[in-house]
């Protein structure tokens, strides 16, 4: 098979042959080859589709697997969620009716993360102190980590909070106290 | 029979509720079929082009509930063109016009545009009930003017539809006085809602015992909703995303033991893995448990999850549960009747997580099981004939081999004798899907064995045109036969065109047919209808009979030809 040497355009081509199958034979690969007559059928089926079928490539069988477009749609939605370029992460805040999402790429570091949340949320964060976590604001931001904790913003170096956050929240008032928020 | 007066002979019938037995008792006699007729009120249409609606009003006036089914089942997966048909407008709008007093509509892969929804809304003062099935066309202001206007509404289900979401005011348009609902469902919806709206619907309808929500709905609002329903028997969770330490949660898990009577659980749209045990109070009496929309739920706290749930009945989860995973369903659920096991990852065959292992366990650690839905890597043939021996009661056996020709991958042997195994164990199996490779036997085998089977799905499967044949002269029961990317030829399609009548429908697409063969189809049998659908425009300029035919679907019908098919499908 001769393809784009960088796009590998035949590879990822929708088609309705069976990964593997050439081009100029669309109708015929699609079977199996009928067996010898002389042939045990079930073997000789099985050898030559292993012969056809190539190695796995991502070339797409069109409504294969059989599964609904809704549920196909839905799957590749959170797929795509997970792998576009850029870091959104949803920002939650209690008592707001919706939620919203930021880019985290697009920040150099924590002061202009908290500018872009205070602007969108019309709140203030306290200031940031080690020992006390955000003093001066009933409003104290915090993330989801990849385990699943939820951590205080601001604690460890930017690089490692922006790979390590999955969606940050502005917990408010009493809820905060447990993360160290002294009002 | 005839010296019953009328009204005995209608109130025996009322007793009679199935489709099929009702069927029969109009076929008695005259007076039967005149006496059933007044007095049925549901009708189940299973091809909206067999019949029109001016027959179904003229025969069924007392009709109170209609089912229509309208795009054939590979149209799910793409196989059929978005505008091929099924419109449910004229339907409507021949109902509209009539003395019908619809009050159910249910309706599963058609065409539903936001007018015939708002005509629908207006026109029927009773009606009740909407429920629409892998359906699409229609935008969220066509389920505006549903909650608008339907004032005795009780239940909205939508389920796996393609809907336009236009955001937001729809909940808003149930009126104050609408009080009446029991069941609501929009969990296919992916925009935002008006969740005070929602709050105040929920508050004020106290019959409500079906609430499936959106991903749009977060956990707060969840726990707000249960407070005010704590009656509900079928919760689908939208967003189940939060602070372990919050308010919200605290209060969720109160909420959530107050609602002692959920037996179905669906949703988790969104998920926090490491707050689930607010939910294992409901657990124990589960008995359908739908996750297969949730790949955050996977390992130790899916497994943690699966153990609490005792009773269930029915389970649907993605394969990322693991063979492990199924063992433990094994262990836990031995009451279990239905298994669907979906792919987390369609594209990647090589990353699916379950293999014939866990069917096997499954098989041996729930006897109940009748109905199976499995999307997996690998089959072997003798995971299969354990699996018949353990499982003789299968109504519906689905096998779904994510690469849909591979072998045993032990013997290297197609998968025949595996499918054999399960049609000859199962005798009243009604539905099978085939995958894996296959050849002409595997249909000898379902020919001879299969008496009961309804539908069977093909795919890459058979040597030659036997395997059709054995199909269609042994299963004397079929009614609907779908054929993809298989050898089957004139021959085989030609050898009993009456046999079609019997049936509802027949797709064949990607095999050998030609024009020339579905044309001699049509032409014998005026009862059908037969369909070329062909976008590449080759039928305009090459009408050689020879020519193989990409896509055929042909049905009985008794209204003849359809008038609303698009250019490129050709009535021979």
């Amino acid at each position: 098979m001769v393809f784009e040497k960088d796009l590998n355009l035949d590879a990822t081509e929708l088609r309705l042959g069976l990964p593997g199958s050439s081009e100029e034979s669309i109708r015929i690969s699609n079977k199996r080859a009928l067996p010898d007559m002389n042939d045990d059928s079930g073997v000789a089926a099985a050898k030559k589709c292993d012969q056809e079928t190539a190695p796995p490539t991502k070339a797409q069988v069109v409504g294969w697997p059989p599964i609904r477009s809704y549920r196909k749609n839905s799957l590749q939605t959170k797929k795509t969620e997970a792998e576009t370029g850029g870091m959104y992460v949803k920002v939650s805040m209690d008592g707001a009716p919706y939620l919203r999402k930021i880019d985290l790429k697009v920040y150099k570091g924590y002061p202009e993360l908290f500018k872009a949340m205070e602007d969108m949320f019309k709140f203030k964060v306290g200031k940031y102190s080690e020992r006390e976590g955000y003093n001066g604001s009933e409003f104290v931001p915090t993330y989801e980590d990849k385990d699943g904790d939820w951590m205080l913003v601001g604690d460890v170096p930017w690089e490692m909070f922006i790979n390590a956050c999955k969606r940050l929240r502005i917990v408010r008032g009493s809820e905060a106290r447990g993360l160290g928020c002294v009002v | 029979m005839n010296y019953f007066p009328d009204e005995v002979l209608e109130h025996v019938f009322d007793f009679i509720t199935s489709h099929k037995d009702r069927n029969s008792v109009s076929l008695v006699c005259k007076s039967w079929y005149k006496i059933e007729r007044y007095s049925r009120q549901r009708v189940f249409i299973g091809n909206c082009y067999s019949i029109s609606p001016e027959r179904l009003i003229a025969r069924f006036p007392g009709l109170k509930s209609l089912t229509l089914k309208g795009k054939p089942h590979f149209a799910d997966f793409n196989l059929v063109p978005h505008d091929w048909g099924g419109f449910v407008y004229p339907w409507i709008e021949a109902l509209a016009k009539s003395r019908i007093g619809l009050e159910e509509l249910r309706l599963k892969r058609m065409v539903v545009s936001d007018e015939s929804l708002e005509l629908l809304s207006k026109s029927f003062v009773n009606f009740k009930s909407l429920v629409l099935v892998s359906c699409e066309g229609f935008t969220t202001d066509g389920l505006a003017a549903i909650a608008a206007n339907c004032r005795f509404l009780r239940e909205l289900d939508l389920q796996e539809n393609e809907v336009d979401d236009h955001r937001g005011h729809w909940l808003s348009c149930f009126p104050e006085s609408c009080t009446s609902l029991i069941s609501l469902n929009f969990a296919c919806l992916r925009g935002e809602v008006n969740l005070g709206a929602l709050e105040r619907l929920v508050s004020r309808s106290p019959n409500l015992k079906s609430l499936r929500l959106n991903r749009a709905v977060p956990l707060d609002t969840l726990q707000k909703l249960l407070m005010r329903a704590p009656q509900l028997v079928d919760l689908g969770i939208g967003s189940y995303v939060h602070d372990p330490f919050s308010e919200a949660y605290n209060k969720l898990k109160i909420a959530i033991q107050r609602c002692k009577s959920i037996r179905s659980l669906s949703g988790f749209l969104e998920v926090a893995l490491h707050c689930m045990s607010a939910i294992y109070p409901i657990c124990g009496n589960l008995t359908f448990l739908n996750l297969s929309y949730a790949p955050g739920l996977h390992g130790n706290k899916l497994m943690k999850l699966i153990q609490h749930c005792r009773k269930l009945q029915r389970l649907w989860i993605l394969d990322c549960i693991g063979d492990k995973g199924l063992g433990v369903v094994a262990l836990t659920c031995k009451e279990l009747q239905e298994l669907r096991v979906f792919p987390s990852d369609p594209f990647e065959a090589g990353n699916a997580a379950v293999t014939e292992e866990g069917l096997v366990l499954v098989s041996a650690g729930c006897p109940k099981l009748n109905s199976l839905l499995y999307f997996c890597q690998q089959m072997t043939n003798a995971a299969l004939i354990t699996v018949a021996k353990n499982c003789p009661n299968f109504i519906r056996f689905r096998l779904c081999i994510l690469d849909p020709i591979k072998p045993d991958p032990v013997t290297n042997q197609p998968l025949d004798e595996g499918f054999g195994a399960i049609v000859q164990s199962c005798k009243g199996l009604k539905r099978l899907s085939l995958s894996g490779l296959l050849t002409d036997q595997v249909f000898l085998y379902i020919g001879m064995y299969a008496e009961q089977l309804e539908m069977l799905s093909i795919a890459f499967a058979a040597d030659s045109d036997k395997g059709m044949l054995y199909v269609l002269n042994g299963c004397k029961k079929l009614r609907k036969l779908e054929i993809r990317d298989c050898p089957f030829g004139d021959a085989a399609l030609l050898e009993d065109v009456g046999k079609y009548e019997t049936m509802r429908s027949l797709w064949m697409s990607s095999c050998e047919v030609t024009l020339g063969g579905c044309k001699s189809v049509a032409e014998k049998m005026p009862s059908l209808n037969v369909e070329i659908i062909d976008e590449s425009e080759q039928m305009e300029f090459n009408l050689d009979d020879k020519q193989k035919v990409d896509k055929m679907y042909l049905y009985r019908t008794l209204v003849g030809h359809r008038k609303d098919a698009p250019e490129y499908v050709w009535i021979l």
